[in-house]
């Protein structure tokens, strides 16, 4: 327990420290990487410690994207009442999903939330004349304030992208390792052994599920107040598996993966589209003469074959790994 | 129609003095612009382009014409002497991702100025980071967003007229020639909206009116099932749909209809990157479309449009010189070569000299008024606004014929405009 | 008052509704050919294919390559490209898929949840090999046929209504296979239990290869045969593989009859509720039917019990 703490403390304070050592880009990258390992942190609960894959994340995102962005357009509200708006409407959003969806397992449940999500996605569009459906809408950077403090200046987005993250990796620690937690260990391993022993499986994973969707949701009004927009895209489905590749390379069923599978994969995905893929397509233009504009273009390639050689050599992703061949505790 | 008339006014006289002072300014070019050079450094101008996802086709064409008008700039010696280097980056056709290539622009790539991409989505996620990083950004999109008042004083779109001006100009041609009852099938997006917004309001003004709107959804690969939708009583049928079942869509509506069809109005966004010729898009004979900049070289070609096309790569029907299969999105891209030169000019009324002339390049392209037609605006002449950041220029419809798009007739600048809707040059930096 | 006054939507004209129905027809046709391949391999193997798709697209694609060859280098007319495409095309992406279960899913074990990632990975990477060599473009196919029928209300593409007739016959030989022949048996005793079957001398690993390719190729024949109505696009594979996670779902686990009615019933719901509502409200109706279906039963329609 103790080194638990001792770790969730030394990297909430190993990313203080960085605030003022990173350049620029790297500084920007990082706040926008921590909204969206909150993101990665609430998906994490559900399926790295509770097993339940969901396909359908991306709503409970633009449940909170929405319900903060919405209330600062059409009814002016603050930044800080909108977010707390946003986050209730993730919750009711989960609420309402668990109910149903979880009367179904494995891929059915995949597809129940892949469905309710796409239904979202679409009443997003529907509702253009509030929303501006795919285009989205901007949040002016005046308004973009809390408690006086500019939410538009790098450090203060930085501290408070920390700040999200740090509650919800705080949240996230405290419950795996709690009673409860053990529990949904419990039931990702055998929920019928779960049952047997007088546990009501369907409580835990109902909590499991409107917690990950808190988070998500949390993330999703946080993206909105700090970055200055709203759009349909976040609702889509490869919105909802983004988290599921974050998670999974970083570890399902650590509380550190989800960051650190964000922070690789982000920057997996920014080298190979700017450096490595069209460095690659260059070399093969002058070294054997044949253009080919596409492979320059093709660095989701890079993110396949990381996906492949994962799942063959490290397939509880990089901390899982870890833990199983040298640091048993890791949480 | 007063505001009209004002604007019109205003513009016209801000014409002649901005014309006058180009006019002195290119007779004193050389010599104070090398001396004034103190780093031979290039520019470096961050390109956003759809490499992936469903703009892909657009951005591949936007990159070729972007790097033909890099190679002439430079080839005439660059801005102030110095060299321009695009440095591009997907965007994926992602607003978040669009946000994030801004911010590498900015701080990694130290990039002069940002410039480029298409879909709206992506400007719109894209420019509150601009705004913020104080980087100005040129985008070439055809959205209403800039002009609607939506972004910030570093977002402006000099080198492409939006929808809402391409929409309510084609009002009055189609009302006069093709019929007064319209049925309007649209993606429901944004982007659908607004022609079905600014198009009915047109039509009505003209006496006309638009009997059925059918939005549909996005991502649908199958059209044919809406098409019932459209009223018998239907005189002109006003079509734009974009991705990549543009192509099913324009074919499903020629099974439909046989040669029993209302008028057919389109925008040329439902077939941009495809051939004309296609097998099942024999039924468009005879039916018009919207076009930015006509694809087929007429037989009174400009001396610019040659040297445009030959420049991009492009023959007198659009498509690649390398590939007559391969058709570009010919009246769009021209887009970002007009851009590039108004990025040029700009930089040279403000002396520009570094990231912290940003402030002095917006101001001397919102002290713009005209872009005569000219090698660096081959699509015709151009109206700016600085004061909505958002450019005006002459519209094209083209009618089908013998499967070639034929110009038919071309608006003047005035039928573009509509009141101003903000004034960006009031915000501050 | 009369009693239609009280449904929630307008009765749709008689043409709408026919062409409602007909483009959900083709639609079912194309998804149950489609959904097939991934509920053999869901169901014999146990293995969700996320790739799916993408062996869809790289049919279609492989389509576009090998009818361009035949009519514009060799010359050739449209009919023999497609039909060369028709038989080539599938042949290659399952020879694809045999080596991607041999070199990867082999290597897993099979492990549900680990050949979900693995999948994943190759989608992306026969996907990003599309955008290779092949460019973001959409390109379309010509059909081998094509004459219009004319209904009392519109036209329709005759050569859909062909399609609709190829994939029943496409699908009646698949089921003569697995229910009537050697190899039908031999993967049917895997799917019942791997071990046994195993014990008494079936070579698993090729039964899997096997069936791994047949998926594939299933669905790479829908997407020859749907290409010259769509266009071959990089990005195509993504609607075809949901929709057959759903059809495969909601038929229930390994049920080949439930796959095909479920392939019915989403295809006909899509066509006809479009005709009653705004299209994306029909969408967003459509999708929450089909997640109420299974929400109400877990097991899908033909399941005994739920995977």
């Amino acid at each position: 327990m103790i080194r638990s703490v001792l770790l969730h403390g030394f990297v909430i304070a190993a990313l203080i420290a960085l605030e003022p050592l990173l350049s620029e880009y790297h500084h920007g990258n990082l706040a926008r990487i921590m909204v969206l390992a909150v993101y990665a942190t609430g998906y994490n609960i559900l399926f790295g410690y509770t097993g339940l894959l969901s396909l359908g994340h991306a709503m409970f995102f633009a449940a909170g994207m929405y319900g903060c962005a919405l209330m600062i357009r059409l009814a002016e509200w603050s930044v800080g009442p909108a977010f707390i708006v946003g986050v209730i409407c993730a919750l009711i959003a989960g609420i309402i999903v668990g109910f149903l969806a979880l009367r179904t397992i494995g891929v059915g449940f995949m597809i129940v939330t892949l469905m309710f999500a796409e239904a979202s996605y679409l009443t997003i569009l529907y509702y253009n004349e509030y929303t501006r459906g795919d285009e989205g809408f901007t949040i002016a950077q005046s308004v973009r304030t809390i408690a006086g403090l500019d939410l538009s200046d790098t450090t203060t987005r930085y501290f408070s992208a920390l700040t999200l993250f740090s509650i919800c990796l705080i949240a996230s620690a405290a419950v795996v390792q709690s009673k409860a937690g053990r529990v949904l260990v419990a039931i990702r391993e055998n929920e019928d052994r779960v049952r047997m022993l007088g546990f009501d499986p369907f409580r835990y994973k109902l909590f499991a599920l409107i917690l990950s969707a808190v988070m998500a949701g949390s993330a999703g009004a946080a993206y909105a107040v700090l970055f200055g927009y709203a759009g349909a895209s976040f609702a889509a489905v490869q919105y909802s598996i983004f988290p599921l590749l974050w998670v999974l390379l970083g570890g399902p069923g650590t509380t550190l993966g989800p960051l650190l599978g964000t922070v690789l994969m982000f920057y997996l995905v920014d080298y190979a589209s700017g450096t490595i893929m069209p460095g690659l397509a260059a070399m093969v233009e002058t070294q054997f003469g044949i253009e080919a504009p596409g492979l320059a273009s093709a660095y989701l390639l890079l993110v396949g074959v990381a996906l492949v050689l994962l799942v063959l050599f490290a397939p509880k992703g990089l901390l899982g790994t870890l833990r199983a061949r040298m640091i048993p505790w890791l949480p | 129609m007063a505001t009209d008339d004002t604007n019109r006014r205003n513009l016209l006289k801000g014409a002649a003095a901005i014309g006058a002072v180009a006019a002195g300014s290119q007779l004193l070019p050389g010599a104070a612009r090398y001396a004034q050079a103190q780093s031979s450094a290039p520019i470096k101008i961050g390109f956003q382009v759809h490499r992936t996802g469903i703009g892909a086709a657009y951005g591949r064409w936007y990159d070729r014409t972007t790097k033909a008008a890099a190679k002439l700039i430079n080839d005439e010696g660059g801005i102030n002497g110095r060299p321009i280097e695009i440095v591009a980056e997907d965007d994926g056709t992602d607003p978040k991702r669009g946000a994030e290539v801004i911010e590498k622009f900015a701080t990694k790539h130290e990039c002069d100025v940002a410039f480029g991409t298409l879909f709206s989505h992506v400007v719109i996620g894209s420019a509150p980071r601009a705004g913020e990083l104080k980087l100005p950004y040129f985008v070439v999109s055809e959205g209403h967003h800039v002009a609607s008042g939506m972004l910030n004083r570093y977002t402006l779109q000099p080198g492409i007229t939006d929808v809402k001006s391409q929409v309510q100009s084609m009002a009055p041609w189609v009302a006069d020639n093709l019929g007064k009852k319209v049925t309007m099938i649209y993606p429901d997006f944004a982007f659908g909206h607004d022609h079905r917004d600014y198009f009915s309001e047109a039509i009505e003004r003209r006496g006309g009116n638009v009997i059925a709107k059918i939005a549909i959804p996005p991502r649908e690969t199958s059209f044919f099932k809406y098409l019932p939708k459209i009223p018998k009583e239907t005189e002109v049928l006003y079509h734009v749909m974009v991705g990549p079942g543009v192509l099913t869509f324009v074919k499903e509506m020629g099974e439909y209809f046989g040669d029993k069809r209302p008028e057919i109005f389109g925008f040329i966004d439902s077939l941009e990157a495809v051939d004309i010729t296609s097998p099942g898009l024999e039924f468009l004979e005879g039916s018009h479309f919207w076009e930015g900049y006509p694809r087929y070289a007429g037989k009174d070609q400009s001396a610019h449009d040659k040297f445009y096309r030959e420049a991009v790569g492009v023959d007198d029907t659009g498509a690649s010189l390398s590939d007559p299969k391969d058709v570009s999105t010919f009246a769009h891209m021209f887009g970002c070569w007009e851009t590039l030169h108004i990025l040029k000019a700009g930089m040279e009324a403000a002396d520009y000299k570094g990231p912290k002339d940003r402030q002095a390049l917006i101001e001397a392209v919102e002290n713009m008024d005209v872009f005569p037609e000219s090698r660096a605006h081959p699509q015709g002449s151009k109206l700016f606004n600085g004061r909505t950041h958002q450019a005006f220029g002459h519209q094209h419809i083209s009618r089908v014929e013998g499967g070639k798009l034929v110009p038919v007739h071309k608006t003047s600048i005035f039928d573009t405009f509509y009141e101003d809707e903000t004034d960006y040059t009031k915000m501050s930096f | 008052m009369n009693l239609l006054d009280y449904l929630p939507f307008d009765l749709p004209h008689p043409a709408l509704l026919a062409a409602g129905m007909l483009e959900g027809t083709v639609l079912a046709a194309v998804l149950a050919l489609t959904a097939l391949g991934l509920s053999i391999v869901f169901g014999i193997m146990r293995v969700v294919n996320v790739a799916h798709g993408e062996f869809y697209m790289l049919g279609a694609v492989l389509a576009w390559f090998i009818t361009h060859t035949v009519s514009g280098i060799i010359g050739g007319p449209p009919w023999l490209g497609f039909a060369l495409a028709l038989i080539i095309a599938p042949l290659i992406v399952a020879a694809l898929a045999a080596a991607t279960d041999w070199l990867v899913l082999k290597r897993l074990n099979y492990d549900p949840e680990a050949t979900i990632v693995a999948t994943i990975g190759i989608l992306y990477i026969i996907q990003q090999l599309a955008l290779t060599f092949y460019g973001p473009d959409a390109r379309p196919v010509e059909a081998p046929f094509d004459f219009r029928v004319q209904l009392p209300w519109f036209g329709y593409s005759g050569y859909k209504l062909c399609v609709v007739g190829a994939a029943i016959l496409l699908m009646l030989i698949v089921w003569l296979i697995l229910a009537r022949t050697k190899i039908g048996l031999i993967m049917r005793a895997t799917q019942y239990d791997r071990e046994t079957a195993q014990a008494f001398g079936i070579p698993v690993d090729k039964v899997y290869a096997g069936v791994f390719a047949l998926g594939a190729g299933l669905a790479a024949i829908g997407a020859v045969l749907i290409v010259p109505i769509q266009q071959a696009h990089y990005l195509m594979g993504g609607d075809p593989l949901l929709l057959s996670f759903i059809v495969v779902i909601l038929g229930g686990l390994g049920s080949l009859k439930g796959t095909l009615v479920a392939a019915i019933f989403i295809g006909l719901s899509d066509g006809i509720i479009s005709t009653l509502y705004e299209p994306t409200l029909a969408k967003i109706l459509a999708t929450l039917l089909v997640a109420m279906v299974l929400v109400f039963r877990p097991q899908g329609l033909f399941g005994a019990r739920a995977a």
